[in-house]
Order: C-alpha cells, then structure tokens, then sequence
C-alpha cells in the first residue's frame, strides 16, 4: 500500500506539480478547441487556443 | 535542419541543461561526502533504469497508439508542464519564490549524507541519493525527448541530440570546475523552455485535435512570440501586485 501511495504522489506531484488550475486548465483548454473544431469554428480555435492558455496562466498567477 | 527542428534542438538543450544541473549538485555532493566510487555506481544504475524505460516505453508509444491521440496526448502534457514552468520562473523573477540555489542545496545535501571516513567502501544512502538524482532529474529530461520524438515528425533526434549536448557540457564542466554550478541563470534557462514547451504543446495539441494552423509550422515562433509577450506582461503584473500588496502591509503594520 505504501509504495502504491508513493507512487500516486510522484506522479500527482510530476503532472500537478503545485498548481491544479495549470494541470485541469491544460487538459480542459484542447477540450475546448475540440468543440470548436466539431462546431466548424477552426479559425476560432486557432485564436482561442493561445488566448486560454494565458487566460489559465493568469488564473494561476492569482491562486 | 528545418527551423521547427532547430527549436526542438533548442528547447530540450535548454531543458535538458537545467535539469542536468540539478543532477549534478546531488551527485557532487555525494561524492565529495561518500567518495566517487559510490557516486558513479549511483550515476549508472540510475542512468541504466533511465534508459530501459526510455527504450521499453518510447518506440511503443508510437506503434500502439494512434497519430492523433499521441498528439492530444503529448500537446496536452507540453501545456502542462510548460505552463508548470513558466509559472514557476514568473514566481521566481518577481521574488515570491526562492531562486534554486544550487550552493545551498548542495550544502544540505552535504550535511544530511555526513562524511564517510572510509571513501572506498561503497556507502548505500549516498548510492540512494545518487540514483535518485539522476533517475528523477532524467525522467524529466526523458519526458521531454519522447514527447518531442512521439509526434512521429523529424523531431526526435534533434530533441535527443539536445537532451545529450546538454549532459556534456554540463559534465564536461562540472567535471572541470568540481562545486555546483550556481552562475548557470536556471531561472532564466526555465522561463525560455516553459514558453517553448507551451508554444510546442498549443501547436500539436490543437492538430491533434483537428486544428489546421494557417502559418503552418511557421506558426511555432508566432506562438512562442506571443507567450514571450504573455510572460512579459504577467510578469510585470504580477510585480506590480506584490510591490503594492506589500507597501499595504508595511501602512498597515505602521
């Protein structure tokens, strides 16, 4: 139990770090240019990619 | 060499260098307190597991799983851990983090392995630390190569090439100057590699899911010009705040 323990914590601590805004906002950001590529909105999500990326960034400045 | 490879080349030297930095205080520091012998076998086996994993895992990575998915994948983990170090660095650079201090850490881990009378005995807590060092630091390094090298383009050996450039030098050097190599600007080194990382990440994680990037390839500077500014900017923000959060405090406690 205890090396399954160490080894949850090493990775958390390898992908979360000590920001869990960056970890959910990175994954949530290609969520986001998915939509906008099935609604046919490429050239939005071109913009809105790198846009939410320093919006997540900026939000993580904060915390 | 195209120019996306160059940048590749670019970012995991740079990447590569900071964490073989960090490897080398432990190792140093081992050595000096358990004697080489201890160090070096630390090096290798660390070095040895490093490897395994990187073969065992890497080539895999491309024949099981499909093109777009890696690159969902891969874009996913860049934005990640770019973003982890670029947060890191603007922390740093504004004062609300501590540098990486590499003279201290190397004195901590100086007095927390103690010095070993007999230095041709191999000492297990320093063989420990010494694995661990390069095992974890590597892993970084590893990450950093297979994701570059997993996007199935021409990238892989650039990333590799950098990642190796990058432990000589600095092995070169540690070997030369025998301390830690406290002048390298870490911080600086960070902020750079976490804005092309993310630059990296934007670009393959947006085609893998479906994006077509005008500029094509040429698109990577574009992005990385724009995080360079995004940084810049958070960067003096974030300054600004804590200059006024302080002055508040300094009114307050008067």
């Amino acid at each position: 139990m205890k090396y399954i323990t160490g080894f949850a914590a090493f990775w958390y601590d390898f992908i979360v770090g000590d920001s869990v805004v960056l970890a959910i906002g990175g994954a949530a950001v290609l969520v986001l240019g998915a939509l906008l590529v099935h609604w046919d909105m490429r050239g939005v999500a071109e913009v809105a990619l790198p846009a939410i990326i320093v919006g997540t960034l900026g939000l993580s400045l904060r915390s | 060499m195209s120019s996306a490879a160059v940048l590749v080349l670019t970012a995991s030297f740079l990447a590569s260098a900071v964490e073989a930095v960090e490897a080398l205080t432990i190792v140093l520091a081992v050595g000096i307190t358990n004697g080489w012998k201890t160090a070096l076998l630390g090096v290798a086996a660390g070095s040895l597991v490093l490897l395994a994993l990187v073969v065992g895992i890497g080539p895999g990575l491309v024949q099981f799983i499909p093109l777009s998915s890696l690159r969902i994948l891969i874009g996913v983990l860049l934005l990640i851990f770019g973003l982890q170090w670029m947060r890191k660095a603007i922390r740093r650079a504004a004062g609300l983090q501590s540098l990486h201090d590499e003279e201290a850490i190397f004195a901590r881990n100086v007095a927390a392995l103690g010095t070993d009378p007999n230095k041709n005995d191999i000492e297990w807590s320093g063989f420990v630390v010494a694995f661990k060092g390069v095992f974890l630091e590597g892993l970084e390094v590893a990450f950093i190569v297979l994701t570059f090298g997993a996007d199935g383009r021409e990238s892989f050996l650039p990333a590799l090439y950098g990642a190796l450039l990058a432990f000589l030098v600095v092995t070169v050097v540690g070997i030369a100057v025998h301390r830690p190599l406290a002048k390298v600007p870490e911080n600086g080194m960070k902020f750079v590699v976490g804005i092309m990382l993310v630059a990296f990440g934007t670009f393959w994680g947006g085609e893998g899911i479906g994006v077509e990037w005008t500029l094509g390839d040429y698109m990577i500077p574009v992005l990385i010009a724009v995080y360079a500014a995004a940084a810049v900017v958070a960067l003096a923000i974030v300054k600004q705040t804590s200059a006024s959060r302080a002055a508040l405090a300094g009114k307050a406690g008067a």
